[in-house]
């Protein structure tokens, strides 16, 4: 018996979900006593690789393979089944980003495992095994049971602490069979986006909704966020009308994150804004409107103009750095 | 080519969730049933595909796994613009089945597109699309904003956690859809309204797949604490708290 992890790493170091994967993993294994194994794929050094026993994992199985280069969906679960299969695995712990969200239903196919997804604690019992989920958009959360052999978990991101846990990883080196009618992913060019904090990464979020008036206002708003090193973000007006970029669009339809703090500014807190921001450990909220409904969501609040309060609250920030 | 459009039927993104039978359901009163958001953006990009007639898109239908209850939120669909719908006749289970279930009419039927969303607004699940993709051991991109074609080859953009690829696999394959898809769901006109009551809505009765998961239960989150509210002359008293008291800077 064992937990599989399925680790991501960029240009060769751990993101740092991969981290808050194996921390939570170790916590579900401890739960079945068993033991962690972590999956990595890519060409990552066996010192990178030995950061994932810092949090428990005992084995790890490293894959570097030219053929696995880019995210294929279908290769990749292939070859994740082939090593729970060889790890005799019952749980496999995944990120709920973009690729875990590819990948995770595909495994869950090949191996016949239920999925229990957007999980944000670890299981609430393992007989019967039963996880604790999001559901109707952060509006409530289920009780939900896995009935299969194998289980698959994608875990929220930001929603599990980093555990420490040394152990001494034994790595193992794997060179799986990958069967190139499977590979059919061509990818044709790639933009990243280099230089900024990423908005799912992020523990502090500074974001701005209507109440900003245009896109000429923003030099407080994102030099606040740089001084806080927090990532910048928006409510959807805000991209639809161009004046940040569409990546930055938080909500239900855009991106849901639960960084350590979220500073909402000029943002009224409708219901599908919220679904995107209300895991966040503490809200701060700054809108000229005392009714507003983002002070229901917020544990701080400043009622006044956004381009008063902004000025100040960055002068604020400098002199504490000072 | 033919594009399937999946969608789900979920209460309107506004509706305060209360929940019934000991918390083990959704309570259903009063509440709008509505095309999952998702959904209705990759109708939306559907329909433009093939309104554009160098695209090679030439029909497009919807198909919904759910009861007869259910048909308002298809004829909506089928108002919209998609020329034909299926309805699997099963109160779904959970996710497996729903997935089971489409790959099942998609075997007998042959797409060339299949358009799920990235997540139904109800049980936040982001496994639907995958998970057809693989009972049909096809190929699927995920969370695709874009999707066209060049020289009849399917090319979409999909976003990566930090970035984003232009991409292209053969079809047939299964584009799950994300934001940016096509920018304003498209809304019925009149005349839609009208011919939709004659589109044909086809009743396929569903096949024999045991669930793999059940909810027991749910629950509301916990109410937070009430706001404290800071002067605005006085920004520092914030950054007091945030350093002390919520520790988070
Ligand atoms: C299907 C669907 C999905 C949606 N998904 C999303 C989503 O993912 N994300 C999202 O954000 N929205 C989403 N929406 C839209 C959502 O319903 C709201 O319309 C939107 O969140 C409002 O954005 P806002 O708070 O920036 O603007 P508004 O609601 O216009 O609020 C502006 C706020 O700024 C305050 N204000 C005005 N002037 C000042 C000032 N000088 N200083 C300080 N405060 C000021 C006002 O008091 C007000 O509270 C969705 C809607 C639908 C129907
Ligand atoms: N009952 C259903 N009938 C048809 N399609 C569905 C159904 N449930 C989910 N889907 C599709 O799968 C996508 C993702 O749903 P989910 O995996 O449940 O979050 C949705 O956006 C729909 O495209």
């Amino acid at each position: 018996m064992s937990v599989l992890v399925y680790t991501e790493n960029w240009d060769g170091k751990f993101k740092k979900l991969s981290f808050e994967l194996v921390s939570y993993a170790t916590g579900v294994a401890k739960m079945l006593n068993t033991q962690v194994t972590a999956i990595s794929i890519g060409k990552v050094d066996n010192d990178e690789l030995n950061k994932l026993g810092n949090y428990g994992a005992s084995k790890i199985i490293s894959i570097n393979n030219e053929k696995l280069a880019a995210l294929d969906n279908q290769a990749y679960s292939s070859v994740i089944a082939e090593v729970a299969i060889k790890e005799n695995t019952t749980v496999i712990v995944i990120s709920n980003n973009n690729s875990g969200k590819a990948i995770a239903p595909r495994l869950s196919v090949r191996l016949k495992a239920g999925v229990g997804s957007g999980v944000s604690r670890l299981p609430l019992s393992v007989n019967p095994f039963v996880v604790y989920k999001r559901t109707y958009s952060g509006n409530a959360f289920a009780h939900q049971a896995i009935k299969s052999d194998v289980k698959i978990i994608t875990l929220a991101q930001n929603s599990f602490d980093l555990i420490e846990n040394k152990v001494n990883p034994v790595i193992e080196n794997f060179d799986p069979v990958v069967d190139a009618s499977l590979l059919k992913t061509v990818i044709k060019d790639v933009q990243k986006q280099t230089g900024k904090i990423l908005l799912t990464d992020a523990d502090i979020v500074v974001s701005g909704g209507r109440g900003m008036k245009s896109a000429d206002n923003w030099a407080p708003l994102v030099e606040l966020a740089s001084l806080l090193g927090a990532a910048t973000a928006c409510s959807r007006p805000v991209s639809d009308e161009g004046w940040r970029p569409h990546e930055e669009h938080t909500g239900q339809t855009g991106k849901i994150i639960a960084p350590n703090l979220y500073i909402a500014v000029g943002i009224s807190g409708a219901t599908q804004h919220l679904a995107g921001i209300s895991s966040s450990k503490f809200i701060v909220a700054i809108n000229s409107d005392k009714d507003a409904p983002i002070f229901e969501a917020a544990q701080y609040g400043i009622v006044g103009d956004a381009m008063k309060v902004l000025p100040k609250l960055v002068e604020a920030v400098k002199e504490i750095r000072k | 080519m033919k594009i399937l459009v999946c969608i789900s039927n979920v209460p309107d993104t506004t509706t305060k969730i209360k929940f019934a039978e000991g918390n083990t359901s959704i309570d259903t009163t009063g509440i709008q049933w509505v095309i999952n958001p998702w959904d209705e953006l990759s109708l939306t990009r559907a329909l433009e595909l093939k309104d554009d007639t160098t695209s090679g898109i030439n029909s497009v239908t919807v198909i919904h796994v759910g009861p007869a209850s259910a048909e308002p939120t298809i004829r909506k669909a089928l108002a919209i613009g998609a020329d034909d719908a299926i309805r699997v006749n099963a109160v779904s289970p959970d996710a497996w089945f729903v997935a089971a279930q489409i790959a099942e009419v998609v075997k007998k039927e042959q797409y060339d597109i299949i358009m799920c969303g990235i997540e139904s607004s109800d049980y936040n699940g982001s496994v639907v699309g995958g998970m057809v993709a693989e009972f049909l051991g096809i190929p699927s991109v995920s969370a695709v904003s874009g999707l066209k074609f060049e020289n009849g080859q399917p090319v979409m953009i999909r976003e990566i956690d930090g970035g984003k690829e232009v991409v292209t696999v053969p079809v047939p394959l299964v584009a799950i859809v994300q934001k940016g898809i096509s920018k304003e769901p498209r809304i019925a006109a009149m005349r839609g309204i009208m011919l939709a009551r004659t589109k044909p809505v086809k009743l396929v009765e569903p096949v024999a797949i045991e669930p793999l998961t059940q909810i027991v239960e749910f629950e509301k989150p916990v109410p937070r604490a009430a706001c404290k509210f800071i002067d605005a002359d006085n920004p520092a008293q914030l950054l007091d708290l945030l350093q002390n008291e919520a520790k988070v800077i």
